[in-house]
């Protein structure tokens, strides 16, 4: 059997795995389909039914906001714009990562230095203050929030991915494709990058948990999705502010983001289990 | 009553034995060697006796020692049988110690443990201990970390821990694999004197081992008992034919045949070669100095000495893997780059490299077909993929493995069969050299004996060189033309096989062969005559290097260092040569 068969197997076979792919995918499957079929539209203000509690008059499934707009559609979308930003703002991370820790660690030396010392000193910028600057320098748009997460999220990857080629690179298998004088693009798309997959996708799975609180913490501080568009986080920030007579607005989408953090975080600790070559005998 | 009762053992993990109904004794004081091949059930055996083995493991049958049953017993009464009834000695000391725990805590806490000993009373006895087990300047070492002592010193602090609480077993698990055999004849040695009356169970793959040093012994196949009795009537006349394959597959230092010297050109010389690491705090750390070695065509030098001798660093300047600080390494008289980048590929192809670990030497991820394949993609770019499959089938075949094994990855290979692929992939491009780095050091005796005939076989049919790094002097003397001895990076002798194992020129190398145990209970094998270790290469004695182990060292050994000079047709470095 292959190894992306036997992969594929183990995988199948883990129940966490399964259970929580299972309720990630009804839970996107809800959010995309709900606001197809709801009468409702996520603009349409209704300030005869402010904040009404949840029912199916008027299919108000989980009730209005301060506007009367229908949170049952604005919530979903909300999910929509969450884990869109998430998954984009992953890849951002997964390529950028990637190939610069690859880099920095198969090419070593001074390259490596000056490649990661450039890393250390992003991170060493205080995130928000960065981001209020992007939000002040440019106008806020979707576009900004992936950059500005990416930005941060891609300098753990290099790092984990670089660690990792380093120790590839003294691996027995590599020297033995080096001394027969296979060539170095060949050496990483055949015997690196194939040894790093599984550890890549188990770094993803737990970056995208990652971006998704740091989208919603952006929304919730006013940095983030710009109104009338929304996300989880945003409307955490708006149930907040209705708490006293409204709890249904604050407890809705904080329950639905744990619930999609969980996920995501059960299935990048499964994953890590599956790809860990010491449990797999 | 026996000291330990072993009765009907089974040790299963779901669905797969690893030991079946295994039954035998240990009487007090007696030593039995317990031998098999790995995977034949030795240390889980070890581990059940102890009550070590993990939660997955269902154990059945019984296990009595001293009158107590330990299948099924809960902690509090294991607690009590370890240490003071039944102690262990693990193969690698360095990951059976704590490290984070000096030496003297290691044993202290045994003591206090078990309350033996209280107040004042503890140290004493621990430092007591210590020197038993020849520790030098046990005072001093009762503070030191393990990190801070060499293997066949943390080797000895561990046989100081488990007998310090007096048991009356003592299982010693593979006690000396790790070390080099000078040193593994002391631990041997040590292990013998010190037990008093306790009994010993110790179990190794070496045969040569249990003949010199067990009463009786018993032989595992496959979780099963295939033979017990007493050592000397085992080997004169064994029963079963496991046993007798075992004992046959065993290589042996005073008898077979030996290869007669090779005449041709040199293939791959070696000159004056010195390498050098940087040691930050410590300055220049010189692992090889000065050393010359020529492998001819069709021929195979074997290259043997002490872990740290300089034998991979030399191997790896030679392949490129490592550049030379001073002198040159040619091919076919052509002087090659110092680094293996610098090289021509064509070069490349002719000096091939096989590891000492076959799994870790092949690619995870890829198939049989597709490792030995990317050879012929680098070196014979214009074949179809058709060619290329035929010619790996039919490499695979000449290595003993059947097209199956083609689309099968390495982790579904045993360590034989790894081994095999290794091989044929280094040789598919027909090399003119082999580098094999203690090749067949992880294999067990009869995969061991095959790879061995595979590359004889290679040889004979294409005259390839072999440069074979080894530390089993007695594998070497099998398959090898000539031999260099190595001590802390120079060459101490480099002579024909008949000439070295008949007639030692220097005495290092005679104290290398004395120290090798023999198979075979009525020869005489596995003496420690060399005192102490390998010193450290960063501060190396004046003079001879080996002055300070060496039974013949006089005056000028410790002020002079001898020259490489020529003895009878024999390359040595010793004053006194001529008197060896």
């Amino acid at each position: 059997m292959s190894a992306v068969g036997r992969t594929w197997r183990r995988v199948r076979q883990n129940r966490v795995i399964v259970i929580s792919g299972g309720l990630l995918t009804a839970v996107v499957f809800i959010a995309v389909i709900g606001p197809m079929v709801s009468p409702n539209d996520y603009l349409q203000t209704d300030f005869g039914n402010i904040l009404q509690s949840p029912s199916f008059a008027g299919m108000h499934l989980f009730g209005t906001d301060d506007l009367g707009r229908d949170l049952f559609v604005r919530t979903l979308l909300g999910v929509q714009v969450t884990i869109i930003v998430a998954l984009v703002a992953s890849a951002v991370s997964l390529v950028i990562g990637v190939l610069y820790g690859a880099v920095a660690g198969f090419a070593g030396g001074r390259v490596d230095a000056i490649m990661m010392r450039f890393v250390d000193t992003l991170y060493a910028l205080p995130f928000i203050f960065f981001v209020i600057l992007l939000m002040v320098a440019f106008e806020r748009n979707f576009f900004l929030i992936f950059v500005a997460i990416g930005a941060v999220n891609w300098l753990d990857m290099a790092r984990i991915v670089r660690g990792q080629t380093l120790s590839l690179r003294e691996r027995e298998f590599v020297q033995a494709a080096q001394l027969t004088g296979v060539s170095f693009a060949r050496i990483i798309l055949r015997h690196i990058a194939p040894n790093l997959i599984g550890m890549v996708v188990v770094y993803v799975t737990l970056t995208i948990p990652q971006a998704i609180l740091v989208e919603s913490f952006l929304s919730f501080l006013g940095l983030g999705i710009q109104e009338p568009q929304t996300s989880l986080g945003a409307l955490i920030d708006a149930g907040v502010n209705q708490m006293e007579g409204a709890l249904w607005m604050l407890l809705i989408p904080a329950t639905l983001l744990a619930l999609i953090l969980l996920c995501f975080n059960f299935i990048g600790d499964a994953l890590r289990d599956v790809f860990d070559s010491r449990r797999s005998r | 009553m026996s000291l330990l009762e072993v009765d009907k053992l089974s040790i299963r993990y779901g669905d797969a034995a690893a030991v079946n109904e295994l039954s035998f004794v240990v009487e007090a004081g007696e030593s039995v060697g317990l031998v098999g091949e790995s995977g034949s059930g030795k240390t889980q055996t070890a581990l059940a006796i102890l009550g070590l083995l993990t939660g997955n493991a269902t154990v059945t049958g019984r296990i009595t020692l001293t009158g107590v049953e330990v299948v099924g017993a809960n902690d509090e009464t294991l607690d009590k049988l370890r240490a003071r009834r039944a102690a262990m000695v693990f193969q690698d000391p360095l990951q059976a110690l704590n490290p984070f725990v000096r030496v003297g805590g290691q044993l202290r806490r045994i003591l206090i443990a078990h309350d033996i000993a209280r107040g004042s009373d503890v140290d004493v006895r621990v430092i007591d201990m210590l020197r038993r087990v020849g520790l030098p300047d046990p005072e001093r070492q009762f503070r030191a970390y393990p990190h801070q002592l060499s293997g066949g010193m943390r080797q000895r602090v561990m046989i100081a821990a488990a007998l310090i609480a007096e048991p009356e077993l003592l299982i010693a698990d593979e006690p000396t694999t790790a070390l080099d055999v000078t040193v593994q004849a002391q631990i041997l040695e040590l292990l013998e004197e010190i037990r008093d009356n306790t009994a010993l169970l110790l179990i190794t793959h070496d045969l040569g081992i249990v003949a010199g040093r067990c009463e009786r012994m018993l032989v595992l196949e496959k979780g099963r008992l295939v033979e017990e009795g007493r050592t000397a009537s085992v080997f004169s006349g064994a029963q079963h034919a496991h046993t007798r394959a075992l004992i046959e597959a065993a290589p042996r230092l005073d008898r077979g045949a030996m290869l007669p010297p090779v005449s041709g050109e040199d293939v791959l010389d070696i000159k004056d070669a010195t390498v050098s690491y940087d040691e930050p705090g410590h300055g220049q750390l010189i692992a090889v100095q000065g050393l010359s070695v020529a492998v001819r065509r069709g021929e195979t030098v074997a290259i043997v000495g002490e872990s740290g001798s300089g034998k991979s660093s030399l191997i790896r300047a030679a392949l490129g893997l490592v550049p030379l600080a001073a002198g040159r390494v040619a091919f076919c008289g052509q002087v090659l780059g110092n680094t293996v980048q610098s090289r021509a590929v064509t070069v490349r192809r002719d000096l091939q490299l096989v590891f000492q670990d076959p799994v870790s030497s092949l690619n995870p991820q890829m198939n049989v077909q597709a490792i030995i394949a990317e050879q012929l993609l680098v070196h014979e770019a214009g074949l179809s993929s058709e060619d290329r499959h035929d010619q790996v089938a039919a490499m695979l075949g000449k290595v003993g493995l059947d097209d199956s094994y083609l689309d099968r990855y390495p982790h579904e290979l045993s360590g034989g069969q790894a081994q095999r692929v290794a091989i044929a992939r280094a040789l598919i491009i027909k090399p003119k050299v082999l580098v094999c780095d203690e090749a067949v050091a992880a294999l067990d005796g009869s995969v061991r004996k095959q790879i061995l005939e595979l590359l004889l076989r290679a040889q004979s049919e294409s005259g390839l060189s072999i440069l074979f790094i080894a530390h089993d002097l007695a594998v070497v003397r099998s398959i090898s033309h000539r031999v260099l001895v190595m001590y802390m990076g120079r060459l101490v002798e480099l002579a024909d096989c008949a000439s070295l194992f008949t007639h030692a020129r220097h005495p290092y190398t005679k104290a290398l062969l004395e120290a090798v145990p023999v198979p075979d209970p009525t020869a005489a094998g596995g003496y420690a005559s060399l005192a102490g270790e390998v010193p450290s290469i960063l501060t190396p004695p004046s003079g001879c290097a080996f002055h300070p182990r060496c039974p013949h060292a006089k005056e000028i050994c410790t002020t002079t260092r001898p020259s490489v000079r020529e003895l009878d047709g024999v390359t040595v470095a010793c004053h006194f040569a001529e008197d060896i």
